[in-house]
This record gives C-alpha cells, structure tokens and sequence, in this order.
C-alpha cells in the first residue's frame, strides 16, 4: 500500500514559502470563525433519537451506514476530480489549492463539527442537515489523500502519451477517459481503500455527536456502537463490532479487490507482470453475459453525458479572444477583493473570538500541545519498533507473506475505533489504563501506514543485494544497519509521515472517551478540542484546533520533510 | 510544371527558457519550410533542440518569437494536417492495438462502424493484421512502432512527423521499418504529402530523406541544408552514398579548433563557456585504443562508427571528448591519434591518471572550480554554488549534467572529491595547493 502525500506533490509543496502557510491558517481561521458564527444561531433544542441495541436493528443499521460512507465517497471522488484537475491544470490554481489541501487534511474532522453540522442544520430541517453533516465529516475523513494521489497522477502523466492526446486532438472527456482516469486508477484505487479505511475509523464519531445542548444521533452502526458502549452493554459491542467487520470484509470482497484485480491492467510498464492481483469474484462477472450486458451499457451512457459536460476543445488549445480573457481578469480581481475583504472580517473576528479565551484556557491549550506531542511520538516510536521486524519478515519472505499478507489486510481495515470500548473495559481498571488505552487507540490507528510501506520496502530489497549480505556474513545488527533500515528508510519515513498526521487526528477520539455512561478524558489537545467541540465552546475549539494545525504543519515542515529529502537523496533505491 | 507548393514554414522561430533578462537560448532564428512531396530530415547532435523544433512545427508548444506558417496561413494551436509517430511509441497500455488506433479517429468524431473500418484499414497498411486484439506490452518494440504508425497514418494526415522514431528500436527492427515506410511513402500509397523526420542518426537521415537540414547546439541552430539527389533504394556500400554520409560527418564533427578557441573560456569571464560531453571515460579509452591498434593514422569517422557499432551521436560527442583533451585531432570527417592520445592509450592505470589530470587541470571549468575551491577557507564549496554560477551559460538541466561530469572527471584526475548526501565538492588533501597557472 502506498500511504501519504506522493512524492511529486511533496516536492511541489516544498517550494512554497512559509509565508503562504501563514496565509493559508489564516484563511482556515477565517472559515473556522464563519461556521462558529453560522452555529451560535442555529435552533438550540435537539433531543437525541433513541438507538436500538437489539441484534435485529443492526442490518438496517449497518444499510444506513454504507449508505452514508458511500455518499460521503462519491463526494469525495467528485471534489478529488475537479480539485485535482483545477491544480493540475493551471500554475497559478496550484500554487493556492495544494497548500491549502495540506492545511486542510491536518485539520481535526471534529473540528469541522459545528462547522458543518450548525450551518447544514440552520439550512435545511433537522434530519436531513444532520444527515447531510454526518456525511460531510467522513467526506473530510476520505477527500484529502485521494486528491493528492489525483493530482500527483496527473502531473506524472508520460510527456509523449499528453503530446499523442494534444497531437490527435483528444477532447477533454476522451483525454479524460483513455489517459488521465485509467493512468491514474491504481493510485485511486488504493487510496480510495484507504480513506474508506479512514472513514470506518471515525464513524462513531461521524453517527454520534453533541455540541453544546444539541445530541444528535443517527441510527447507524457508529452509533450502535456508540450506545453500546455508553451503556456498557459489552454484548452489543461485540455484536456491533462483528457487523462491521462484516460489512468490511464483504466489501473486501466484493469491491476492493475486484477492483483492484480489474486496475492492473493500467499499469503503465511494458513487461507483463507474474504477480498481478486476482480476485474471485471478478472472474465470475467477467464469465458472466448480463454483467457484461450492464457494463456496456453503463459505459456508453457514461460516454454520453462525459461528452457532452466536456465538449468543445481541449482547454488549452485555441486563442481565447480579448475581449473575454479582459473581463476574466476584471471577474478574478473582484473576486480576489472580495476574498480579501471576507478574509479580513474573517480573521479579525477569530482573532477577537480568541481574545475572549482566558489565560487557564490558554494553558490548558498549551499543556496539551505538549502532552499529545509526547502521545504522537510514544505512538510512533512504539509502531516503528513493532512494524518493522513484522515488515521486514512479511516482505522478505515469500511464504511468511502468502500466509500473513491476507490476515494483515483485513485486521488493518478492521477501524480500532470500534474494537476499542471492549479493550477499554478492561484497561480501565489498570493503573495509567487511560494513558495507555489513548497510546493504544492511536497505535492502531496508524501502525498499518507504516507497516504497509516497510512491507513494499523490504520487498524492494534487490535480491544480489541480499544474497551478497548473506555470502559476506552479514548478520543480525550489523545486517539490519548495512542492508535492512537503508533499504527500507524511504518507505519508513513516507509511512512515519501519513501515520504521524494520522496519530494527531486519532488523539481527538483516543484522549476522550464515553464508556458505560462516564466521559473521561486525559491530558492532551484531542481532549480540548474534543470537550470543546461537545461543550459548544467555539473559542476553544478554534484555539485547539488553530494549535493542531500549527503542530502538524511545523512537524511536517521541520521534521518530516528534512528526513524525507535526507531518504530520497541518500537512501534511493536505483 | 509549377514549383511544389510550400506547406509548412518556420519564420525567425526563437525559443528561450529561463528569466527573460538572461535567457537560455534553446532555438535561435530557425527558418525553415517543407514542400510538398518533400522527406526533409532535421539532423543534429543530442541536446540541439531539434524535437523542440519538431513540437513548434506540429504545433504542441508555442516559441518565444517567430511564426508557424501552414499552406499559406498563420497557425496557432495544434495543427490538424499534422500526426506524429512518437519515439516511444506513446501507445496507451491498457488500450488493445486496435483501439489504439481508434481513439485517434473517435476524436475526430468518425461513427463507431468508420472507426474500425478505418483503423483495421490502416493495421493492414503496416502489416500488424493478426495482431488487433494483442495489447502493446505484448508485442516487440518493432512491432509497437508499427501500430505506433498506423494510428499516425489512420488520421489521413498531410504532414507526417517522425520524433526519432526509430531511435529505440534495435538495429535489424529499425531497418526494417524504415524500409516499410519508405515502401509507403515511395508508392503514395497514403494521404501524406510531406514527411518531416528528425533524427540524430547520419546514415539514417541519409538513407530516407531528399533534403538534411543540419543543425548545431548551444544554441539551436541551422548550419547546412543538403538535397540528397541519390536514387532510391539506396545502398549504404554505393560510394556517393559514403561520400555524403562523410560529408556530413565533416560538417557535424567540425575541426579540431588551436588550443585557446577549444578549450574556451571559464564561467563568469567574457568569452563562450566550452560544454563538456557526456561520454563515459572507458568509452573514450576504448576508441583511443581502438585507434592506436590501426595501422594508419587517419580514419574515416563514418567507418569508424561502423567498426565500432556506433551511434553517429556517440561517436561525435566521443570524439569531442578527445578534441577537449588534446587526445584526437579531427578534421573533415577524419579523426587522428594525437601523440598524447597515443601515450594515454598505451599508459599504465597511474600513468593514465597523472596524465589525465593534467589534461583537466587545463580545462577553464575545472580551472575556475578548483580557484573557488582553494578560495574557501574550508577548502570545500556546496553543490549548488558552482551549478549556480554555470546556469547563466547552460539551462538547469544542462547545469546540473556538466557538473556531474566536471565531478566523474575530477574524481578520475584526482582533482577534488565530492560527498552526495551534503552534496559539498572538497578539494582532495593530496592536490597540490598550487598549481602552474
């Protein structure tokens, strides 16, 4: 599995200076502030739907869900589509939008809460801005990574095969069919399983939420799951969980791995490759004349409608005419004067937001930048040490793989979330059992970013390579530091960077938590902004969130992409 | 009979990258036309900017300054006359050869039933029938370029472009393409009316076409136009075949310039900043041995190149390698074993380094490194600062690859040392600290 932000794009964000980042917190500020503000009016009574634990609510439970997950896909491969496209194609749109895509993924999902659910409620009737919110926050959990996997395909298209499209002529909805999609669809493939991944992972907190006064609750299986740990109700965990495993193998099956199987074909390399995936149930369609029916079907009605959204000539072709290219100029200055002037109201109003915080509220802020920073990097280390010999031994060893690969996958898509009120119940009695259950939840919620890449390193190990290490005696430690860690640094700093991200996002749900009717919580940024977020604090929230943003992007900048230069000029495999 | 009519034309093109105060000059005033009927080449070594020149004429990129004409009028965007046979074939792997050739007309909007009508039509002009279903990565690279041809050729195109489109074939394949293209193109057997080839092959661009327009590097620019009045098919042994594949083996390789003029000037003083080749350094001892093997002195470079199964363009920048260090001496299409040449081919492993790094410590770049490096106080001066100070003479890309070769040499000559992960150039302990000026 490929994790994180792609190499061309990170290279790309490089280049942008640090004063833009400034900019770019400053606009997430300015948002932050609209949707405070949108949520101080929404309507303040909201009494929380009854959640069934019997075992028969859990299928349309569990239909309700998918339901909500893929709605929430289908927005996010749309807004990946036209937001990558919208970089790629234009210098000066991927100067603003990529930074601001980076801002935006180390934003906490429940920091967007009252954003989103208040502005959705005081638009639409209760029930459906509730929906539509839940929806919202697990597009936020599944947009960011798909969108760089997109982008990062799009500017790595083979120069000649753009100049054949440019060259024939192709108009945008058969460039966008024959080349851009298919070179692009193994990347999103994967990262579409990844933030479906992601989206598991906060589902309880996407179903269930309150904000100040206002519960809200969505029958679904998050929120079973919710309620069933609220009220210690370890059956109906148990239950809950094993649905949900349910779902996700299925879908494993039914459409991950078809799909999958089906995109191997866009590989781009000349060689027929031995291993390609496989998958049963693509066999079956494939054998099968309806499906094949359907799909040509689908196919030329798809053709259709792309064609006539994208007729005309390719954008870049043809001179646009003067008169139109004058009052595109005037559109984009007004525009851009409006956007200052909202931003500025923006800013001003988080910044006199904030000044209302007082001085124990900024400490709290403080003091738990620190301690979640301490949680980020315990949780790191500790999947580092666990990962890698499992990563080497996995990637090394052809049968160990066969074997183990398969059981790992579907554990890792299994969302820790879920598992966790059952293994709280018990850590909860032990002493530091709060500390170690957030470490904990946040380990499992990140070790598969690194694991997958030290399995695709250590698989990557040239075999003279190894075989050399072998005749030469290499063993142990002095193996490990020759051939192994360089080997598979590149892989381990790219995992390390996706997962410590994740780590930061997974303190909101790991460092407060409700079990059997008790909230309890523990020292940490997670914990304020999720308190807050509950609290209907919106000063608070603002700060904390203002705070993780701060730690994510300098982490990222001073620390992540150093080490990531330092793996790629030294450490490169050739 | 009225003179052909003109159907493509090139006026006072320019291209420029880098900032506009200091610009590198990748094209400099290129005019040129291409008649109907005609197989132009553009031949010139690697690096000359004749697939740039190749882009501007089809359309794909816009030059800084100067025009594309076509039959008479003033293009802008991509030329619909125009299709181009890629050197890497530019196929869509996950697309059956058939529908390769389809996707070209489905942009033309051609009805599904004309599409496949069309592109079995031309699968069966270059002889791939048989081989519709079959998917890129299973057919020979021969045979990629054959479909390759026949999507360019489906679209019925007046001006056929070929951007080095034998180039990654090997030997046998390329020869038998061009002979098949040649067939096509001889019986008027379709709807092109010119072809524009751009190669840095001599023999090839001798073999096809009936006009070489020759070009020069650094910058960009036409330096000779040849009509090839030889009878077709031609034959690489008929000796006016090997007189003007000499010939223009003479006009590319130039002539060994006096010392001063070749070496040139180093970065930052007035005067032409001398590019350094890219060739590897046991490839040069090969051909200097190569030659002091021979019985006699001179040698025909075009023989050579057949002796030794090289590239024209090898073999040229080769040859330059060997001018730059005082090795060979060139001229007219000839090369010769200097006497330096001669004692560095028959030298020991040492004795080859002593002299080599005599030859270098002569070269103004290495020059020019060396007083920058015994200027700092640590002896040592970060990567950036030295490809910084050439990029006023080379583009980034080009920058960087001299560097990498200034660096291969002085590592060679023992001259300075250069650490990659911190990417510093050090000056080695034993170099002397001053050296005769």
């Amino acid at each position: 599995m490929t994790g994180g932000v792609p190499t061309e794009a990170r290279r790309r964000l490089e280049r942008a200076p640090l004063w833009g980042d400034a900019l770019l917190v400053a606009v997430v500020a300015a948002l932050l502030f609209a949707g405070v503000t949108l949520a101080m009016r929404s309507p303040l009574d909201v009494s929380a739907e009854r959640i069934e634990l019997a075992p028969a609510a859990l299928f349309p439970y569990a239909l309700r869900s998918l339901g909500r997950m893929s709605a929430a896909y289908v927005l996010s491969l749309g807004f990946t589509l036209i937001y990558g496209l919208l970089a790629a194609r234009s210098a000066l749109a991927e100067r603003v939008l990529m930074p601001l895509l980076d801002v935006l993924q180390s934003v906490p999902i429940l920091s967007f809460l009252p954003v989103v659910l208040l502005a959705l409620v005081a638009v639409f009737p209760e029930r459906i801005g509730a929906e539509l919110a839940a929806i919202v926050l697990l597009f936020t959990s599944q947009a960011w990574n798909m969108t760089f996997a997109w982008f990062q395909a799009l500017k790595t298209e083979p120069t000649e095969l753009h100049e054949a499209t440019r060259t024939f002529r192709f108009g945008g909805w058969l460039r966008f069919r024959t080349l851009e999609l298919p070179h692009a669809a193994i990347a999103l493939v994967w990262n579409s399983m990844m933030s479906w991944a992601g989206g598991w992972f906060f589902l309880m907190a996407a179903e269930s939420f309150t904000v100040g006064e206002r519960d809200f609750r969505l029958p679904g299986l998050g929120s079973y799951l919710h309620a069933a740990a609220e009220r210690g109700d370890v059956r109906a965990v148990a239950l809950g969980v094993l649905a949900l495993v349910l779902v996700v193998v299925l879908l494993d099956q039914l459409v991950w791995r078809p799909l999958l199987a089906w995109a191997d074909r866009f590989k781009l390399t000349m060689v027929a490759s031995d291993a390609a995936p496989t998958s049963w149930f693509l066999s079956t369609l494939r054998a099968s004349r309806l499906a094949a029916r359907i799909f040509a079907l689908g196919r030329a009605a798809l053709d259709r409608v792309g064609d006539a959204i994208a007729r005309g000539p390719a954008p870049s072709e043809g001179a646009r005419s003067r008169g139109r290219h004058g009052a595109r100029t005037i559109a984009l200055g007004a525009a851009g004067a409006l956007g200052a002037v909202a931003l500025a109201v923006g800013v001003i109003g988080a910044t006199r937001l904030l000044l209302e915080l007082s001085g124990d509220a900024w400490l709290e802020v403080g003091v738990g930048l620190l301690a979640t920073s301490l949680r980020v990097f315990a949780t790191l280390a500790l999947a580092c040490l666990l990962a890698v010999p499992l990563g080497v031994a996995i990637g090394t060893h052809r049968r160990l793989a066969a074997v183990l690969q398969p059981i790992v996958q579907i554990v890792a898509s299994v969302p820790a979330t879920a598992l966790f009120p059952i293994l709280l119940a018990t850590m909860l009695t032990w002493p530091l059992g709060l500390e170690l259950a957030a470490i904990l939840l946040m380990l499992m919620g990140t070790i598969w970013y690194i694991l997958f890449n030290v399995i695709g390193g250590a698989a990557a190990i040239p075999e003279d390579l190894r075989y050399t290490s072998t005749m030469i005696g290499l063993r142990g430690l002095a193996r490990f530091r020759t051939l192994t860690l360089p080997a598979i640094f590149p892989f381990l700093v790219t995992g390390a960077i996706t997962a410590s991200g994740g780590a930061w996002n997974a303190s909101i749900v790991a460092e407060y938590l409700q079990f059997d009717g008790e909230t309890r919580s523990s020292v940490g940024l997670g914990a304020v902004i999720a308190r807050a977020a509950a609290e209907g604090n919106y000063p608070l929230l603002l700060a904390g969130t203002l705070a993780m943003i701060a730690a994510v992007t300098s982490i990222n900048r001073l620390l992540w992409r150093p080490l990531y230069r330092l793996a790629e000029r030294r450490y490169r495999m050739e | 009979m009225t003179a052909p009519e003109t159907l493509l034309e090139l006026r006072h093109v320019t291209q420029e990258y880098g900032p506009r105060e200091r610009p590198f000059v990748a094209l400099e005033d290129i005019s040129l036309s291409l008649r109907d009927g005609e197989l132009l080449a553009l031949l010139g070594p690697s690096g000359c900017g004749k697939s740039t020149l190749l882009r501007i004429a089809t359309g794909l990129q816009r030059p800084t300054r100067g025009e594309v004409w076509y039959r008479g009028a003033r293009t802008l965007g991509v030329n619909p006359k125009a299709s181009i046979v890629f050197q890497t074939f530019a196929l869509f792997p996950w697309l059956t050869v058939q529908r390769n050739v389809e996707v070209a007309l489905e942009a033309l909007r051609l009805p599904a039933k004309e599409r496949t009508r069309r592109a079995l039509a031309a699968l069966d002009r270059v002889g791939l029938d048989g081989f519709e279903s079959a998917y890129p990565r299973e057919l020979s690279g021969g045979m990629r370029q054959k479909a390759g041809f026949a999507r360019a050729l489906a679209v019925e195109p007046e001006m056929l472009c070929l951007d080095e489109s034998f180039s990654a074939l090997d030997v046998l394949s390329s020869e038998t393409l061009r002979n098949e293209l040649l067939e096509l193109w001889s019986a008027r057997a379709t709807s092109t009316r010119a072809i524009l080839m751009v190669t840095h092959n001599i023999e090839e661009a001798v073999l096809m076409a009936d006009r070489i327009v020759v070009m020069q590097k650094r910058p960009g620019r036409l330096i000779a136009s040849l009509d090839v009045a030889l009878p077709r098919p031609r034959a690489r042994r008929d000796p006016s075949f090997s007189a003007l594949v000499d010939r223009v083996y003479a006009l590319l390789a130039g002539q060994t310039q006096p010392e001063h003029v070749e070496l040139g000037a180093a970065p930052g003083e007035p005067g032409r900043l001398r590019a350094l080749p890219t060739v590897s350094l046991a490839a040069l001892l090969g051909l200097l041995e190569h030659l002091a093997a021979q019985a006699k002195g001179d040698e025909d470079l075009f023989r050579l190149a057949a002796d030794l199964r090289l590239d024209s363009d090898h073999l040229l920048d080769l040859t330059d390698a060997g001018e730059l260090l005082g090795f060979l001496h060139v001229q007219e299409g000839d090369v010769r074993l200097e006497a330096l040449g001669a004692r560095f081919a028959h030298a020991d492993i040492l004795e080859r380094k002593t002299l080599f790094r005599s030859r270098v410590e002569r070269l103004p770049i290495a020059r020019w490194l060396l007083g920058l490096l015994e200027a700092s106080e640590t002896r040592s001066v970060e990567r950036h600062v030295a490809e910084a100070a050439i990029q006023l003479d080379f583009s980034p890309t080009e920058a960087e690859r001299q560097l990498d070769t200034l660096i291969r040499w002085g590592r060679y000559a023992e001259l300075f040392e250069y650490d990659a992960p911190t990417r510093t150039l050090r000056l080695e302990p034993a170099a002397p600290a001053s050296r005769a000026p």
